[in-house]
Order: C-alpha cells, then sequence, then structure tokens
C-alpha cells in the first residue's frame, strides 16, 4: 500500500510501481481448468426458454447465447459439457446467466467463425467479436452510433500495480500492427492514435501510428484523462465517448482481432497481472471463464478466511466473495490483498478537510457531494455537485482521513439516479 | 458454514494512505505544545491547572453529549482534546476553574455537538467559547486585570490594550525579538510567537492546515495594518507589532485553519483569509474590543459556506462539444 509521505503539501503522487518488481517476459500459462464459468448479461432474470441447457456439448470458440433474439453472447473459452446455468447479481446490480462448462478431454474448435468470415469486416466483428479478452465494450457498440473519427489505442493500464496492456505493446508489437490494419479497415477510422508510457515509446513508434506518451502515474492512466490530456478536450459529463467520435480500445483487444482473423480462431485466453500480497506481480495466461482459485493455485498463492480477493487494481478493482468466480474477459487484473491491510471505511462524518477536493482530478467539490449523497438526495447531487462528472478513480476515498467510503457512496448516488430516471420515463 | 472461506467485500479503493482524524488531532496538539509549554514555564502551575481541567473537561463534555445524544464515543478522535487545548490555550493563566468548565460546555456542547459533532460545526468552537467569555465576563478576559499579580522582568502591559490607550507611542516599550520569545502578557498559548511559527509550519507541512489560510490572513493583517500606520504613524502601530501581539498567530495557524469552519477551495481559502485579517486590524484600530482575531475569524466563519461556492467547473461541465 502507498502511503501518504510524512510532509505532504499537495495531491498524491501514485507512480506504478511495476517495473523492478516483476519477471518481464515471463507469462506463467495456467493449465486448463476443469471448469470454467461465463457471465451473461441477462437483465430480465429468466430461466428457461434458452438455446442451450445442462448437458449441451459445446466447443471451444462456439458462440452462447441465452435467446435467439438476445444480441449479447459469450465464447466459450473450452471444449465441454454445460453442467450448470444459473443467475447470477454482479455490481450495480447487474443480473448475469452464469453459464459453467465442465472441460472435456480433447479440444475441438468450432469452425463458424474459421468459414464464415475471413474478412475483417464491421458485420464479421460484432457478429464474432463482442467479448474478446481484453475488450471493455469497444466492438459491441460499433453499429449504434455514426462512425468514429478518432481512435486511441490503449498502451497503458487503468490501475496501480497492473501491467497486462503494458506488456502486450512490450511483446506484441507485430500483432499490434496487423491488429490496427484490421482495426482500420472495420472502423473506417481517420485517426488511430496509442498511447504508452515513456519506456515504450520508441517501442511504440516502429508501430505505423501516431504515438502519445503518457506518464504512468495515477489517474493520469485513467481514459477521461488519457482522452484529455491526447485530444486537449474532455468527454462531457452525461454523454459517452461515441456520441463525440471518439473511441478508446485497449492494445491486449487489438492483438486479439489481429490474431482472430490471422489464424481463424477467436482468442479465448486472457493475459492478467496478479498482485500477490506483498505487491510483487506476476503475469499470467488463463482461458476466460477461470475461476479465481484454480489461478492462486497455480501460482501458489495462500489466502485466508478474512483477506480481499479484488479483480482489477487496488483502486477500481471489485471485491469478491469467494474464489470460485471466475476471471472475465475485461479482467486485467487479480489483486490478493491480506487482512491485516484491509482498510475499513468509517460513518464518521465529513470534516471538511478538503483533501478529497484537492484530489479529484476532476474538480467535484466531494465534500459537499458527500454530503447530499449521505442524506440520499441523488438528484441535487447531479444537479448541483457534479455526481456525474466523476470519473472514477477512488481518491478521494483514498485520501480521505474520515475514511468515509466516498466512492462507494457515488457509484451508489449514480445507481441510484439510473434507477430513479428509468422509472421517470416508464411514468411519462 | 462455520468453516468456509470467505473472503472481505468492500468497494472500491482497496488502498488507503494511512490518514486518519486522531492522527491529525495529535498532531495538532504536538504542534502547540512549544507555545503552550512555554506558557507552564511562565505562569507556572495555574496555567498547568487551566491546560489540564481545559483538555479533560472538554472530553468530559464529549463523552456526555455522546451517551446523551446516543452515538459511539467520539473522543478517542481527539478533536475534543484539541479544542480543550487551543480554548486554554487562549485563557488568561490566572482563569477561575468554573470560567474553564463553562468555556468547554459552550466550546464542545454549543459550539460543536449541538451541529451534529465533528465536521458539522459552522463556528469554530473554541472561539465561540472565548467570545461568550468575552462578552459575559469582561474583565477576567482583560489580560491587564487578570496578569496583575505577575511580573517576569519585561513590560508586563497587555501589548494590545496598551496601543489603544497609549497610541503607536506605547510600542516602543515592546522590542520584536522580545514579542517573538514570548516576553509579552496574554493568553497561555498565545504568546510565544517562534513557537507557534514553528507549529503552524509543522502543521503546513504535514498538510493539517492550509497554507492559503494562514499566509493569506497574516499578509492581509500586515497590508492593512500597513496602511493604517502610514496613514497616522502616532496613533496606529506598525504591521510587525500587529502581527505578534495578541491572538494574530495563534488563530493564523490554529484559529482560522479550522477544517469545517473555513474553506476548502482555492480562491476560498484566500479570500477567507484576507477578509479575516482586515476585520482583525478593522476591529483592532477603529473597533470597540482589544484584540479582533476572535470576531474577525468567527464572521468570516459565518461567510464561508458563501465564498466556497466560487470553485472551478467540474470536468465535463458546462462545455460543449463542437
Ligand atoms: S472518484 Fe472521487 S476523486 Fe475520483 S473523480 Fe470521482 S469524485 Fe473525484
Ligand atoms: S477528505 Fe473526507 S473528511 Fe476531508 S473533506 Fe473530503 S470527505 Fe470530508
Amino acid at each position: 500500500m502507498i502511503k501518504r509521505p510524512f510532509f505532504s503539501l499537495g495531491k498524491p503522487k501514485l507512480k506504478y510501481p511495476v517495473d523492478d518488481t516483476q519477471e518481464q517476459d515471463v507469462i506463467r500459462v495456467i493449465p486448463l481448468p476443469d471448469r470454467v464459468t461465463f457471465f451473461l448479461e441477462d437483465p430480465y432474470e429468466r430461466n428457461e426458454g434458452f438455446l442451450i441447457k445442462p448437458g449441451d456439448k459445446i466447443k471451444t470458440g462456439q458462440k452462447l447465447k441465452l435467446t435467439e433474439d438476445d444480441k449479447d453472447y459469450v465464447i466459450s473459452s473450452v471444449t465441454g459439457t454445460i453442467a450448470d446455468i444459473s443467475q447470477y447479481r454482479g455490481y450495480l446490480g447487474k443480473t448475469y446467466a452464469a453459464i459453467s462448462i465442465d472441460t472435456g478431454d480433447e479440444e475441438q474448435w468450432d469452425d463458424k467463425f474459421k468459414e464464415g468470415c475471413q474478412k475483417p469486416t464491421l458485420e464479421n466483428s460484432l457478429e464474432f467479436l463482442g467479448c474478446l479478452p481484453g475488450d471493455t465494450g469497444f466492438i459491441p457498440i460499433l453499429d449504434t452510433h455514426p462512425p468514429l473519427n478518432t481512435i486511441i489505442i490503449n498502451g497503458l493500464d487503468k490501475d496501480i500495480l497492473v501491467s497486462t496492456n503494458q506488456l502486450i505493446v512490450q511483446t506484441e508489437t507485430d500483432s499490434l500492427k496487423t491488429g490496427i490494419e484490421y482495426l482500420r479497415e472495420i472502423t473506417g477510422a481517420g485517426e488511430i492514435m496509442i498511447a504508452v508510457s515513456p519506456e515504450l515509446a520508441s517501442q511504440a513508434g516502429e508501430i505505423d501510428v501516431d504515438v502519445k506518451v503518457i506518464e504512468p502515474s495515477y489517474p493520469n492512466t485513467l481514459p477521461e484523462i488519457i482522452m484529455k490530456s491526447i485530444l486537449g478536450k474532455t468527454p462531457p459529463a452525461d454523454e459517452t465517448w461515441e456520441q463525440i467520435g471518439v473511441g478508446l480500445i485497449n492494445a491486449e483487444a487489438v492483438v486479439a482481432i489481429s490474431n482472430a482473423f490471422t489464424k481463424g480462431q477467436i482468442p479465448v485466453s486472457k493475459l492478467l497481472t496478479v498482485i500477490n500480497k506483498d505487491n510483487t506481480t506476476v503475469h499470467v495466461r488463463a482461458r476466460v471463464g477461470t475461476h479465481v482459485k484454480e489461478i492462486l493455485a497455480a501460482l501458489d498463492i495462500e489466502t485466508y478466511h478474512g483477506d480481499q480477493l479484488v479483480l482489477g487494481g487496488p483502486m477500481t478493482g471489485h471485491a469478491l466473495y469467494s474464489e470460485d468466480l471466475p476471471i472475465l474477459a475485461d479482467t486485467d487484473a487479480i489483486m490478493v490483498h491480506d487482512k491485516d491491510n484491509v482498510v475499513l471505511p468509517s460513518d464518521c462524518h465529513c470534516i471538511n478537510c478538503g483533501e478529497c477536493v484537492r484530489a479529484c482530478p476532476a474538480r467535484i467539490p466531494v465534500n459537499m457531494l458527500i454530503r447530499v449523497l449521505e442524506n440520499d438526495l441523488y438528484e441535487e447531487a447531479a444537479k448541483e455537485y457534479d455526481l456525474l462528472s466523476c470519473i472514477e478513480c477512488g481518491l478521494c476515498s483514498y485520501v480521505c482521513p474520515a475514511r468515509i467510503p466516498i466512492f462507494h457512496y457515488i457509484m451508489l448516488g449514480k445507481y441510484e439516479l439510473a434507477r430513479i430516471e428509468t422509472v421517470e420515463e416508464s411514468n411519462a | 458454514m462455520p468453516d468456509e472461506k470467505l473472503f472481505i467485500g468492500s468497494h472500491a479503493p482497496y488502498w488507503h494512505n494511512g490518514s486518519s482524524i486522531s492522527a491529525k488531532s495529535y498532531d495538532t496538539m504536538l504542534a502547540a505544545l512549544p507555545a503552550v509549554v512555554l506558557g507552564i514555564s511562565q505562569y507556572g502551575a495555574p496555567a498547568l491547572g487551566v491546560l489540564a481541567l481545559s483538555v479533560s473537561c472538554a472530553m468530559i463534555w464529549e463523552l456526555i453529549m455522546n451517551v446523551a445524544m446516543k452515538r459511539p464515543a467520539s473522543i478517542g478522535d481527539g478533536n475534543a482534546a484539541v479544542i480543550g487545548l487551543l480554548f486554554a490555550m487562549l485563557m488568561p493563566a490566572t482563569a477561575p476553574w468554573w470560567a474553564v468548565v463553562v468555556g468547554t460546555f459552550v466550546a464542545v456542547v454549543i459550539g460543536k455537538q449541538i451541529f451534529g459533532g465533528i465536521g458539522c460545526n459552522p463556528l469554530n468552537p473554541a472561539l465561540v467559547a472565548i467570545a461568550i467569555l468575552m462578552l459575559s465576563w469582561e474583565s477576567m478576559m482583560d489580560f491587564n486585570d487578570a496578569l496583575v499579580n505577575y511580573d517576569f522582568g519585561f513590560n508586563m502591559i497587555y501589548p494590545l490594550a496598551a496601543i489603544k490607550s497609549f497610541g503607536a507611542s506605547a510600542v516602543s516599550d515592546y522590542n520584536t525579538v522580545g514579542l517573538l520569545m514570548g516576553q509579552q502578557p496574554g493568553g497561555i498559548g498565545t504568546t510565544f510567537g517562534l513557537g507557534l511559527i514553528i507549529g503552524g509550519l509543522y502543521l503546513i507541512l504535514r498538510g493539517h492546515i492550509r497554507w492559503e489560510i494562514s499566509l493569506s490572513f497574516l499578509a492581509s493583517v500586515f497590508v492593512t495594518a500597513l496602511l493604517f500606520n502610514l496613514s497616522d504613524p502616532d496613533k496606529y502601530a506598525n504591521p510587525v507589532f500587529h502581527l505578534l501581539t495578541g491572538y494574530t498567530l495563534i488563530g493564523a495557524f490554529f484559529l482560522a485553519t479550522e477544517d469545517s469552519s473555513s474553506p476548502v477551495n482555492f480562491f476560498p481559502m484566500l479570500l477567507y483569509g484576507a477578509f479575516a485579517g482586515i476585520l482583525t486590524v478593522l476591529i483592532r484600530n477603529i473597533g470597540a474590543f482589544v484584540d479582533g482575531v476572535v470576531f474577525a475569524i468567527l464572521m468570516m466563519n459565518v461567510a464561508n459556506p458563501l465564498l466556497d461556492k466560487i470553485r472551478p467547473k467540474a470536468m465535463g461541465k458546462g462545455i460543449k462539444h463542437a
């Protein structure tokens, strides 16, 4: 954990202490697990009427959909038999169908993609590449908006200690190059650039795109700040990036696009940074859907009752309650956090010290915001105190001496606000 | 499922920089220590008595209010102790015990707890108490009357009272180094200028108080006093004198900077400090009171919520893309 220095005048400085602690080129490959689980978004919390059912045989690379009309799908990362389909409720109350597959003995690839899609077109990408490893939703939205003018490839990692995308830029420069060509064909975007850390600038220079150097200290690496430093503008608080014609895609997903079309197989494994209790990191490659338990076992990392297990990094990850939950296509890191270091929130009042206000990269009056949020005044929070400008960095909670779970309140506020709006729309 | 291994669920972030309210309180007390120690060494047991009684009373009032309002005990955060300490530092060493009991009651209960406890007080609790005592028991808070029985071998006339009655000629009775080293009568912990400055710098460097407030307050006391001094050098004391006497330094570093009653944004902090400085000198030079710090800061406490509305636009607000 990075602590406050004894003398501290300004904002917190959170460098990425990565390079010296890891063996850069060693990627541990996690053996094929006995069971994988996928989460497929299912807002209707259905139980039946599915195309797939327990007992179905599934091949690697096969597309799994709940019903014919559903838009969302997942790509199976193993060959095997569906063991179970159940409901799962995730972050912000999102509901999913959890599809578990028991892995069979022999791996067989589904050849629908290979047969149908030799060409990198928008149609093929939407049809098959909607949940590529490393993609945080870039491909699925491609058809819903006017074409993108600018695409930023993110060669950095959002959170501290995570170095997944950085490793990709370092080791897979060639695939990145091809991937960018495909990306151009798929999207027709005029301008493509790549954001990297200073150490990788010369390496990224070999790729034939604009290289933008970003100082890798938190929160510089958050998408909104990258956009601001590269394009000089900030995304409007109530609009999405796509609405202003800009897209951000992770370097790992670009490599996955390249691999898909050159090999004729949809990539099914994910590169991850595993952050151990002592903040050392290891890179692993595992099939999407592998349970966290298998990964920790392969690395000999012990966990105990009361530890914290986080998908993602220390500032923005999501805590898991059990090791039997899977890594997802967009999981960049797993963090194991010792129970002695767990930060417990308090119910103390805000003392108005202003640390959060000075730390906030979005210039939000967090000291006022937290007061209205604590009193459930969500609409006022959005109107008067810029709730929607929050770029979800977590620095306010990180610096708060009263240890108020501010970030938690903010996400709850955003969630409740969205609910209020849905209710209002349906009443209108 | 008693044997099952479960993990602690909580929301991001999973790291914290380690700061806490109690650390902040204890650091504040540490920073006040030089001034307090000098006060004790000058006035001896009575000063120690006032300090000890004040700190413990403040904590007891806090505890009583916790119990009465069915809230978890909050004396562990050290805030009540800080209020008690600051209150005692402002008092004359001769203050009777009942004044300390009443004062800490006003500070902790009326100044802080009835608004909802730490962070909810619109005014600085210690100053509320001092203001009420100043208005209710004027002669007890008059340092010339209070300290009449002490003689330390330096000028024992309260400097601000001296210039109020005799004009700027009285200034020559004090020397700057002497004032810095605590050779002036005053509150227990308010006279050791150098100690207060060192404590203040420590708090600023540690990030517990904001330099914007302290500096703008001191600068504006200086500038305003200078203007008065230039307009009539016989009547008004020079600016350095104003900086080193009365409650100016403790006000700049320990009172005006109280979190809850001061702004958090950059310009509001500067304005808050500057106005408090101007008001201080105005009250001293043309107002009815000998020292203006108490009411100047309290007045700016009231203005604080309004001032803090001056703030930068949040990201993604108010800009429309082309
Ligand atoms: S999480 Fe906190 S610090 Fe970060 S942008 Fe949101 S309000 Fe500001
Ligand atoms: S950091 Fe915490 S205590 Fe300080 S102003 Fe922000 S919310 Fe309040």
